[in-house]
């Protein structure tokens, strides 16, 4: 096998000044709504007192699990020692703290309160999951950037494997803390289930996979690097593997509600009376996010296409933000058990499905974050040494023939 | 001579004020703190001695009566009792307390009662709070600390009452008992401050003087208060029991 090289990526075409046009722009509609939004008050959202997270935790939380996701490639090539993936480390790290970095920004800019975040960073109630994730959030950046250091500088190559090992460890426990934020909600029918934390874990390395694809097909082809075929083949059946199994969960978490005669109520709801998120369940995350994607990946002649396979990938991302909805807001739409079995009738919406109906700055801010995200990745790139300058198949695989 | 007389009597006039003034400063702390002798004292910390709870027999509560959640608005300013939140849709305003009507779907059975924070022994607000906001106080009376919290709103999901609200916008003229904000999230807080005067709660308060005597209030570890006895003779359940969250609040007839 060849010895790797990496390289800036030049920076000065046209194109390349148009993608950072163009993402600013979403940022500074992205800030612009966050400033809507927290100078109005939230009133100029569709959230209310009965759908509390929105859209904004739909964005936040998919690129939060889509953000360990991405790092997975990083952890084969150091952890698992898989050496065709090890060009693909540098960018695979740096993808995964610019997610992070995006959906944390969404988060925060959603609070109620954003201006008291030294407070959520400072004051901690260890038994709160979201006191831990924050730990788990900054730690994950200070790990993932020593990291990227370790893969980047010749001279750590020894640390490269524990440093990776610990990475992977983390990444692990950060979105064991991401699902079991949906997983031990007592209060909420479709959220009181472990298999949260287990299926997030899935579900991050399906998403974060998709991504950093797009985003290397991308790279590459606007940078004009080779690609090779054999490679992105490899990738490509790992993602309709990560699909598979997040479908897995899905049909794991369903069939054990099914099972109890208490989430009848909320299981009829999602996966047969729901309006928006039974369509959502079953358009968006069955059909397109898992079923066509798969199709795409494993058909004989779709899945040499890098257009069919770029388009399964759009799919995955598309669907697994149909899946937060149908979790995040289906959850809440859900009206709370108060008196099993009995109708209860308020002023507060008891016992009728709660609506919701987002307006404009909550997908501002939503889409902001995967804008942020793709900025930081574009400017690191041509700033430090991330991108190979090869990805041909003779280039990374010593077995390649 | 006249001006000298009137000096003399402006002297009398101001010496004699300073006496009285005097005189009122050293007794009024007396008659003041005579007063709230009762109540505790804003130094000292809520005691684990109590543990407050209201008991609600919803067999005394009037269908369409709306006087415990009148009274509470009243109290802590919101709703039809203050002009805030008027850009906040009906799904966005705040209720602290509000009457729910069950139906029973087998036998037609019809009951109503209020509904509010549960001021739950372990409540699940407090533990996915991650800045400790949402706390509990020894005496059992759960509470948001507006200072410290963040309005991430993690406690509405958690609360299996829907007991929280969030404020979508600016408030003004709010009332002293309540402090309020933007951003931040809030609930009943079992009239706190009159509990720490010795009272008791607006709600229970308005219900009493209604006659409805649906609510009663008081020290749930004192075997001796009327709501021990009342909940010893003819007990009490809590609603959604099987979450173990050991209610506050305790209803009869449900």
């Amino acid at each position: 096998m060849k010895k790797i090289h990496f390289s800036e990526i030049e920076g000065r075409s046209s194109g390349y000044l148009v993608l950072l046009g163009i993402l600013g722009a979403i940022v500074l509609v992205s800030l612009g709504s966050a400033f809507y939004m927290e100078h109005n008050g939230h009133h100029v959202t569709g959230m209310n007192n009965q759908i509390a997270w929105g859209i904004p935790h739909v964005f936040a939380v998919f690129l939060i699990v889509a953000a360990s996701g991405a790092l997975n490639v990083a952890s084969i090539s150091s952890v698992f020692n898989k050496t065709a993936y090890k060009p693909l480390a540098p960018m695979s790290a740096l993808l995964s703290i610019a997610l992070l970095a995006g959906g944390l920004m969404i988060l925060v800019l959603d609070l109620g309160r954003p201006d008291r975040l030294i407070v959520a960073m400072t004051i901690y109630n260890f038994k709160s999951i979201f006191a831990w994730n924050m730990i788990l959030y900054n730690g994950f950046f200070a790990i993932v950037i020593v990291y990227i250091w370790m893969l980047m500088d010749r001279r750590m190559e020894k640390y490269k494997k524990p440093v990776g090992f610990a990475a992977f460890i983390w990444r692990l426990t950060l979105t064991t803390g991401t699902g079991s934020i949906f997983g031990f909600i007592v209060a909420r029918q479709a959220l009181d289930a472990a298999i949260m934390a287990p299926m997030f874990i899935v579900m991050s390395f399906s998403f974060g996979l998709a991504i950093f694809l797009l985003v290397m097909m991308a790279a590459c082809s606007w940078s004009n690097r080779p690609f090779g075929d054999a490679l992105f083949g490899r990738l490509k059946n790992l993602l309709g593997v990560f699909v598979a199994g997040v479908l897995y969960f899905v049909i794991a978490y369903h069939l054990t509600n099914l099972y109890a005669a208490e989430h009848h109520g909320v299981e009829k709801f999602i996966l047969s009376d729901g309006g928006i998120y039974t369509q959502m369940f079953w358009i968006g995350q069955i059909i397109l996010g898992s079923l066509v994607p798969l199709a795409l990946f494993y058909h004989p002649s779709w899945g040499k296409s890098r257009a069919l396979v770029g388009l399964g990938a759009v799919l995955v991302i598309l669907g697994g933000l149909a899946q937060m909805y149908v979790i995040i807001i289906g959850s809440q739409a859900y009206p709370l058990v108060l008196f099993p079995g009995k109708v209860v009738e308020s002023s507060f919406s008891d016992g009728i499905v709660n609506t919701y109906n987002p307006t404009f700055a909550e997908f501002g801010l939503g889409l902001g974050g995967f804008a942020v995200a793709l900025i930081i990745v574009a400017l690191a790139v041509k700033i430090l040494r991330f991108m190979p300058v090869s990805l041909a198949d003779a280039d990374v695989d010593p077995h390649h023939k | 001579m006249k001006k000298n007389e009137s000096y003399t009597d402006q002297a009398r006039r101001q010496f004699i004020s300073k006496v009285v003034a005097g005189a009122g400063l050293a007794v009024a702390p007396g008659v003041v703190l005579h007063q709230v002798a009762q109540a505790k004292p804003a130094d000292q910390p809520a005691s684990n001695k109590v543990r407050w709870g209201i008991l609600i027999n919803t067999n005394k509560c009037a269908t369409g009566c709306t006087d415990c959640v009148s009274a509470c608005q009243e109290e802590h300013a919101w709703g039809a009792a203050s002009e805030n939140e008027a850009h906040s849709s009906k799904l966005q305003k705040a209720q602290w307390i509000r009457k729910v009507k069950v139906t029973d779907k087998q036998t037609g059975y019809v009951m109503s009662l209020p509904m509010m924070c549960q001021h739950c022994k372990n409540p699940p607000c407090v533990d996915v709070c991650p800045t400790g906001a949402s706390m509990k106080r020894a005496d059992g009376i759960v509470l948001v600390d507006r200072h410290i919290c963040i309005g991430c709103r993690y406690c509405m999901l958690a609360c299996p009452y829907k007991a929280r609200s969030f404020i979508h916008e600016e408030l003004h003229d709010q009332s002293v008992n309540a402090p309020r904000g933007m951003g931040t999230v809030e609930a009943c807080n079992m009239c706190v401050k009159r509990v720490d005067n010795d009272g008791i709660p607006a709600c229970v308060e308005a219900c009493n003087q209604a006659e409805h005597n649906a609510m009663l209030f008081g020290d749930l570890k004192d075997p001796n208060s009327d709501i021990s006895i009342e909940l010893k003779q003819h007990g009490g359940e809590q609603i959604r029991e099987d979450l173990g969250l050991d209610t506050g609040v305790r209803y009869q007839g449900i």
